[in-house]
């Protein structure tokens, strides 16, 4: 991690990793700058999101130090940095998929629309509609493609009648752009698709149940470069629609696809500006390290 | 020589075989003959050498064991006199069979014929001639195997595919025993029964609705036609398998579901080995925990109720077979639960099920050819389960669908027919064969319908 490449300004080819575990902090010494608190502007006018000091464990382990930030409506913020930042986690306390985790506890105030959505009276199932997510990993279910997708609006009961479930079905296909793939094939197995394609069925699963905002981990970590394209395509298309946050390993996907970048740095946001500043006049020192591919 | 000392010895040639031919190839290597690098590791070498030496024993020996009682008797027949010779192929070997008593009982019948008693010393003399012939043919095999496998140790010899095949070979073996085995036992179940419909029609036997197998030893006793329908048995043995498969499928699989989705690891790992124990209670225990506890109290309850309740019941012994079956239920699906990827329930999750939409729409699909197995098990277990009918559901051939009467099952009359002193030539003995064949032929189906029933709705995964 310290091979030192002489320093560009620009884009250092990215890299994809898979990384399946639980974000943990690690320690890096050589770059251990200290970090007071976030650089940037972690918050917007009226936010669709917003977290307030928030801090995750995992145990005894805390892999979330004290964010604040803020997502606008019908953006895309990137959150990147290193491996084990804490990136994923944080989008996960966004739609409470975190509580699934039993050893897994937050603290802090996260707003949906300015409502608590860790209060006690809030229903994370419901959330979870509110805020779909799409994962590192395309997971469609063992069923086929039209049940795959038909399966969030089954179990909200948002069609009463069939006919109405399949204007869903198509809707959500054709925003995902994969319709007129798979339109003579809606009853084969969702399993049997490319890779690009599970992920863009996933996709449309999740914006089936018509969220607000959709959580993006790492979309297209598994993809080719061309599946890649096609999905950062899409997101472009969908945040006229929803709020978008992604987490990527890829800084040219980050710099491509989003408005805003947030840069974790074990567990601590480091910065968040507009993207164009953070790639070409990053302004903390550990933002500029990462981005010139000194670590990561 | 004895057979023991010829493994050891053989096995010690082996050993020493291993050793030469490792040292073989590296020699070769130093003198450079066909090569400066050998092509395997030196211990492939030795492997290779030691199955050239192993395999011709082995298969001296093989051929040994099948046929020297054949090739020693048949050598003591003919150096009997020429009348003997003629009884002891019309006698059924009871000649042989007295000869081989003579000789194993060390020859104190100091009563027995002298001619007898000549054959047996003759016996025990060729016996012992086979015993050192074939000590002497195993490791001269071994030996000449071992020489010819020294020859071809080279560098340029690849021992390591050699051992590869032979390994593949042995696997092949293994599968070859168990698929044999099976052949010979339904093959002789089948021959059996067949000698069992020449005594009593099939159809008898498959549409029969009495079951009395009782046979005459006199053509002039009482009560001598025996009935022979099946019908009331295996009805008995469904009614039975479908109470304890109604109650260990839901409870198995609920407790599957709460192990794998719900219980904390603490839980899990109390709870996961208590339900295991149950498997390995022995089925007699079973059997007098329904005949001694739950058969009383099913009896006290259903005169609480104003039912008619047999002392021994089908109900009885269903349900204590239910909670046996309870382990294999659970235990599979909770494997096939637990090995449905985490993404799918995350991905589930997410779109805002809950857990039990989760496990219903989703793990379970995903999960069903495990669980299906799992239920398979346990009805070939239930179908197959003796000691516990045995002791708790009686031996009265009703036939019946009330549950709260006696029945007998399949697998019970086998074992009441086949205990004891019994002819193997009666109609009642081998109607045993005949009610094993039957059960075979259901459990084969059984298992013919499940696996439709997985690849119809089975939702694969990847």
């Amino acid at each position: 991690m310290t091979d030192v490449l002489p320093t560009m300004p620009g884009l250092p080819t990215g890299e994809t990793v898979v990384d399946d575990t639980p974000p943990m902090t690690e320690t890096r010494e050589e770059f251990d700058v200290e970090i007071k608190g976030t650089v940037g502007a972690p918050f917007v006018d009226d936010p669709k999101m917003s977290a307030r000091h928030s801090n995750v464990f995992y145990g005894e382990k805390q892999a979330i130090f004290d964010v604040s930030l803020d997502i606008g409506r019908n953006e895309i913020i990137a959150m990147i940095g290193p491996s084990g930042c804490g990136k994923s986690t944080f989008l996960r306390t966004l739609n409470r998929m975190n509580d699934t985790i039993p050893i897994c506890r937050v603290e802090g105030e996260h707003c949906l629309d300015g409502e608590d959505i860790y209060a006690p009276d809030q229903d994370p199932v419901l959330l979870r509609a509110r805020v779909g997510m799409v994962f590192q990993k395309p997971n469609p279910f063992p069923k086929s493609i039209y049940d795959n997708v038909a399966y969030g609006p089954r179990l909200h009961g948002l069609a009463r009648t069939r006919a109405e479930l399949d204007e869903i079905v198509e809707k959500s296909l054709v925003r995902a752009g994969l319709f007129n793939e798979v339109k003579d094939d809606l009853h084969k197995p969702g399993t049997g698709l490319s890779g690009g394609q599970q992920q863009r069925l996933c996709i449309a699963r999740a914006i089936a149940v018509d969220p607000e905002v959709i959580l993006m981990d790492e979309p297209t970590s598994a993809l080719d470069p061309i599946a890649t394209a096609t999905i950062e395509e899409l997101m472009d298309e969908l945040k006229s629609r929803y709020t978008i946050a992604v987490v990527t390993h890829s800084m040219q996907q980050a710099a491509r696809v989003s408005q805003r970048t947030a840069y974790f740095h074990m567990g601590k946001l480091v910065e968040v500006n507009p993207t164009n500043q953070v790639f070409t006049t990053p302004q903390h020192q550990l933002t500029e390290n990462y981005i010139t591919g000194r670590f990561g | 020589m004895s057979i023991q000392t010829i493994l050891l010895t053989l096995v010690a040639l082996l050993l020493f075989s291993y050793f030469l031919g490792r040292k073989r190839s590296l020699r070769s290597v130093k003198k450079g003959r066909g090569g400066d690098k050998l092509h395997s590791r030196p211990a492939y070498y030795g492997y290779m050498v030691a199955l050239w030496a192993g395999i011709p024993a082995v298969i001296v020996l093989l051929l040994w064991t099948m046929f020297q009682s054949q090739i020693v008797t048949s050598l003591t027949v003919a150096g009997l006199p020429e009348t003997m010779q003629a009884e002891s192929q019309g006698g059924h070997g009871l000649v042989i069979n007295e000869i081989m008593n003579l000789a194993d009982s060390g020859m104190v019948a100091e009563k027995s014929d002298p001619t007898l008693k000549a054959a047996a010393e003759h016996y025990l003399r060729l016996r012992g001639i086979s015993h050192q012939a074939i000590a002497v043919l195993a490791l001269v095999a071994a030996v000449i195997g071992m020489l010819l496998g020294l020859r071809m140790v080279r560098p340029d010899t690849r021992a390591r595919n050699v051992v590869e095949r032979a390994i593949v070979w042995t696997m092949l073996g293994c599968a070859a025993i168990a698929i044999l085995t099976t052949v010979g036992i339904v093959l002789s179940v089948l021959f059996e029964s067949l000698r069992f419909f020449h005594a009593v029609p099939i159809t008898d036997f498959l549409f029969g609705l009495t079951w009395s197998p009782q046979t005459a030893l006199r053509a002039d006793q009482v009560g001598s036609s025996g009935a022979f329908g099946a019908v009331p048995l295996f009805a008995g043995t469904m009614l039975i398998s479908a109470i304890a498969l109604a109650v260990a499928v839901p409870l198995g699989l609920m407790s599957a579901i709460y192990l794998s989705d719900y219980a904390s690891p603490m839980m899990r790992a109390i709870t996961k080995p208590v339900l295991e124990v149950l498997a390995g209670i022995p089925t007699v225990v079973y059997g007098f925990f329904a005949a001694l506890t739950v058969a009383p109290f099913i009896r006290q309850a259903g005169e609480a109720l104003g039912l008619d309740v047999a002392s021994e019941s089908a109900l009885a012994a269903g349900l204590v077979m239910g909670i046996m079956l309870i382990p294999f239920i659970s235990s599979l699906s909770d494997d096939a639960l637990s090995a449905v990827p985490r993404a799918m329930r995350d991905g589930s999750l997410g779109l805002g099920a809950t857990r039990s939409e989760t496990i219903r729409k989703v793990l379970i699909p995903a999960a069903l050819p495990g669980i299906v197995g799992g239920i398979l098990l346990a009805a070939s277990r239930a179908i197959g389960e003796t000691m516990i009918v045995v002791m708790a559901a009686g031996l009265s051939a009703n036939l019946t669908i009330n549950p709260l009467e006696a029945v007998t099952t399949v697998t019970v009359q086998i074992v009441t027919l086949l205990t004891g002193d019994q002819e193997f030539d009666s109609p009642k003995t081998l109607a045993a064969f005949a009610l094993g064949l039957g059960l075979f032929v259901i459990t084969l189906l059984l298992n013919i319908v499940a696996l439709k029933v997985i690849r119809r709705y089975r939702e694969q995964y990847e």
